[in-house]
């Protein structure tokens, strides 16, 4: 068999990017573009699609040529993208409407509270029991109402069926076919807050109720089929795959089992848990998802959760404390002791998220004593990831019924090898980082290389996938035990610190 | 009155920046958060590109902190930075050789692995991170006494047999540096260990002195060809080496 290459394209919230990958997943060649943020005001964040979808095009030729291959030496390509990122254009011209709302911008804070109803409201989880989301700015229904709502004329033509919505996965397959083809895929779609986790349709009652006109909602396919056949730039090549970024991270980490979970640890950090067949519905804040549908397959359910601080805090302890010059320098700092010195930090900066929802903590140090040096404030600042990690794998664990096997994990972070000890200790759990580190981008070829049968099956991926690295538990019960205690202990003191008049200042700042 | 010069401000305001994110920086950002225009940005990050103070990713174009400036603080290196600015290096040649890779650098008569990479295979490793390598008997710990000349100090006086090959005269372990210094490489043939060999080169900064030694090890039957380490390997491991250096700021051609 002639060499069969693998195209992914990873449209991100800062650039675009291509990776070509040969059959045995290692990467032949890389281009990345960045495309223009454009701030209106304070808490908006918008992207011109036009020029989104210029970069694209120059990243997927980039590439080619780097690699110097033609489209026909594709196989597959495979689509990853920012989530929950939300244009609207014109059917006929290709036109966006309006720059597309970023997942960041929250100018649909007021309408989700409204939404909510208020105090004696249905409330943030309205729509939870069925889209396995919470009201917030972040997911594309209330964007697509704001859209409809503020933009001359938009509501209109919507109507009349001249409009199309997509998410920048849809953007990107409805451009690269020419306009031919109108798609989502089940993960996407899972963060538009407006479908079914368990039909896989658009749910008519909640379009009902934001004033959504279904003929601006794309077909929901799966995460891996021919979506359609490339034109221009990637001429004649099956679109064969596309997925959500974390999802495709979750994929391209091979956590094709129940229990299997991957944690990307970045300024931020995602971790998702393969829950299989059923949708877990979360007691305690964290997402349900859609994993991933291969094909005519089951899909595969997932629960999310985010930590707000992670790579941030290094940062912090940088740039704010000054007490290192270099991220790598608090590993160093923090091994200069040999424990936290009993110091424990919260870094509720801005509360508490998953699982403990407290918008009234702030962040709190404490067990400080004579003793305490630096070294027990960088190892403190290093092991508060550690236990957060812990706290949204316990709500996992809670809700799902699912034991978390190991951890797979990527992102910047990894290179610090004390922090990935103490994660692994925190966990109970061996935490394992693979060879390649771009997983985003693998796990888009890799849907898409299924399709094309580069790879026969999930089995021939997973065998493929190869740890670079592994970090096993190696402390006590009794050590672990009693500092997770002390950190939910420090977690009790962090809530509350917010009077009624520290908000009012806030709001006056803003 | 002395006035401030406006330029240098600017730069300080620059590397403040690029210093203060964990993500590199586009050209556009550093204009738009500094509020000045993107000509005058450029310049400036021109100039302290030349001059080693920033760096630039010619995949992306982004900006980051250069390798000059962890010099200008001191001259010793975090081995954590070490491991940060090896770690796609080391992962490409453990993925190359088949072998697993181990980065290592002097410390307390020894040489102290600060980062290990998996074979890449289906075998069960431990990672061994924090352990120790003996100065005479591997090919990590030979790259040191040949290159760093704060090694052979740390030698003890009665060399320890760990094997049949174990090089515990003087003399013999003498004449192996000059020979290391003078390929540029050092190998080892189940010297500290029955069955394993292991093949290194060194890791410089921008004088040329050795930070550390980066190698693969492995089963001896694959590492070596009738007793001699395969050209291929070879080359892998000093074209490793290499790309650390240069990521370190060392010029490999002065």
């Amino acid at each position: 068999m002639a060499d069969r290459f693998v195209a992914a394209i990873d449209q991100g919230t800062t650039s675009s990017r291509c990776i070509i990958f040969d059959e045995s997943s290692h990467i032949i060649a890389v281009d990345q573009r960045e495309h223009r943020q454009i701030f209106p005001r304070p808490g908006w964040v918008e992207h011109d699609a036009t020029q989104i979808w210029a970069r694209v095009q120059e990243v997927v030729a980039g590439a080619l040529g780097k690699a110097g291959l033609r489209p026909s030496d594709l196989a597959a390509v495979g689509i990853t993208n920012q989530r929950e990122t939300t244009v609207i254009w014109d059917r006929a011209t290709g036109r966006p409407v309006h720059h597309a709302l970023v997942w960041q911008d929250t100018r649909t804070e007021a309408l989700c509270a409204e939404l909510s109803g208020g105090p004696n409201g249905p409330g943030r989880d309205r729509f939870a029991a069925t889209t396995g989301l919470p009201l917030a700015s972040y997911f594309s229904g209330p964007k697509i109402r704001w859209l409809l709502d503020h933009v001359p004329g938009v509501r209109e033509r919507a109507e009349r069926g001249e409009l199309l919505f997509g998410t920048m996965d849809t953007w990107v397959v409805w451009n690269l076919t020419g306009g031919a083809v109108h798609v989502t895929d089940v993960t996407n779609a899972s963060r538009t807050m407006l479908m079914d986790l368990r039909t896989l349709d658009w749910d008519e009652s909640i379009l009902a109720e934001l004033g959504i006109p279904r003929s601006l909602l794309p077909e929901i396919r799966s995460s891996a089929e021919v979506y359609g056949t490339g034109r221009g730039v990637l001429e004649g090549v099956p679109i064969a795959a596309a997925l959500g970024d974390q999802q495709a991270a979750l994929f391209g980490q091979t956590c094709f089992s129940v229990g299997d979970a991957k944690s990307t640890y970045g300024t931020g950090s995602f971790l998702l848990l393969n829950t299989g067949a059923e949708p877990v519905r979360s007691k305690h804040g964290l997402l349900t998802t859609i994993g991933y549908r291969l094909g005519g397959e089951a899909p595969v359910y997932a629960l999310e959760g985010s930590i707000a601080n992670t790579g941030s805090l290094t940062q912090w302890l940088r740039d704010r404390i000054g007490l290192i010059s270099t991220a790598a320098e608090i590993e160093t700092l923090a091994l200069s002791v040999e424990d936290n010195g009993g110091l424990y930090l919260v870094p509720a900066f801005s509360g508490l998220f998953a699982p403990h929802w407290r918008p009234d903590a702030r962040g709190v140090i404490v067990g400080l004593t004579g003793f305490a040096g630096k070294g027990h404030l960088a190892r403190c600042v290093l092991e508060a990831t550690a236990f957060q990690t812990r706290d949204v794998v316990d709500a996992m664990v809670l809700d799902s019924g699912v034991e978390l096997k190991s951890l797979k994990v990527d992102g910047g972070m990894t290179a610090n090898n004390l922090l990935m000890q103490t994660i692994a200790d925190m966990l109970d759990a061996p935490v394992t980082r693979p060879f390649v580190s771009e997983t985003t981008c693998l796990g888009a070829a890799h849907a898409a290389g299924l399709v094309a049968g580069v790879w026969p099956d999930t089995d021939a991926l997973r065998a493929e996938w190869r740890r670079a690295a592994e970090w096993t538990p190696r402390l006590d019960d009794a050590v672990r035990n009693r500092m997770l205690r002390k950190y939910r202990k420090a977690v009790e003191l962090a809530k509350g610190w917010i009077d009624q008049d520290d908000l009012q200042d806030e709001t006056e700042e803003r | 009155m002395p006035g401030t010069i406006q330029s240098l401000e600017r730069a300080a305001a620059i590397l403040r920046l690029l210093a203060g994110g964990q993500r590199k920086l586009a050209l556009s950002d550093v204009a738009v958060t500094l509020g000045l225009a993107k000509g005058t940005v450029h310049g400036i990050l021109r100039t302290l590109q030349q001059e080693g103070f920033v760096e630039q990713d010619p995949q992306t174009g982004r900006y980051q902190l250069g390798a000059e400036l962890l010099r200008l603080g001191n001259s010793y290196l975090d081995v954590h930075e070490l491991r940060a600015r090896s770690l796609m290096w080391a992962d490409d040649l453990a993925r190359v050789t088949g072998e697993s890779v181990r980065i290592g650098v002097l410390h307390q008569g020894g040489v102290l692995v600060v980062h290990h990479v998996f074979r890449p295979d289906e075998s069960r490793q431990v990672l061994e991170v924090g352990s120790m390598l003996p100065l005479h008997a591997t090919a990590w710990g030979k790259v040191l006494l040949a290159f760093d000349p704060a090694a052979p100090g740390e030698l003890d006086e009665e060399l320890k047999v760990f094997t049949r090959s174990t090089l515990a005269d003087r003399p013999a372990l003498d004449a192996e540096c000059a020979r290391i210094r003078e390929q540029g490489w050092a190998g080892d043939r189940e010297e500290a260990v029955e069955g394993v060999a292991g093949l290194a080169a060194p890791i410089r900064d921008h004088r040329g002195s050795p930070l550390g030694a980066v190698g693969i090890g492995g089963a001896v039957e694959r590492l070596t060809e009738g007793g001699e380490f395969p050209p291929a390997l070879v080359a892998a491991v000093r074209d490793a080496s290499r790309s650390i250096s240069r990521d370190l700021g060392a010029e490999l051609f002065s």
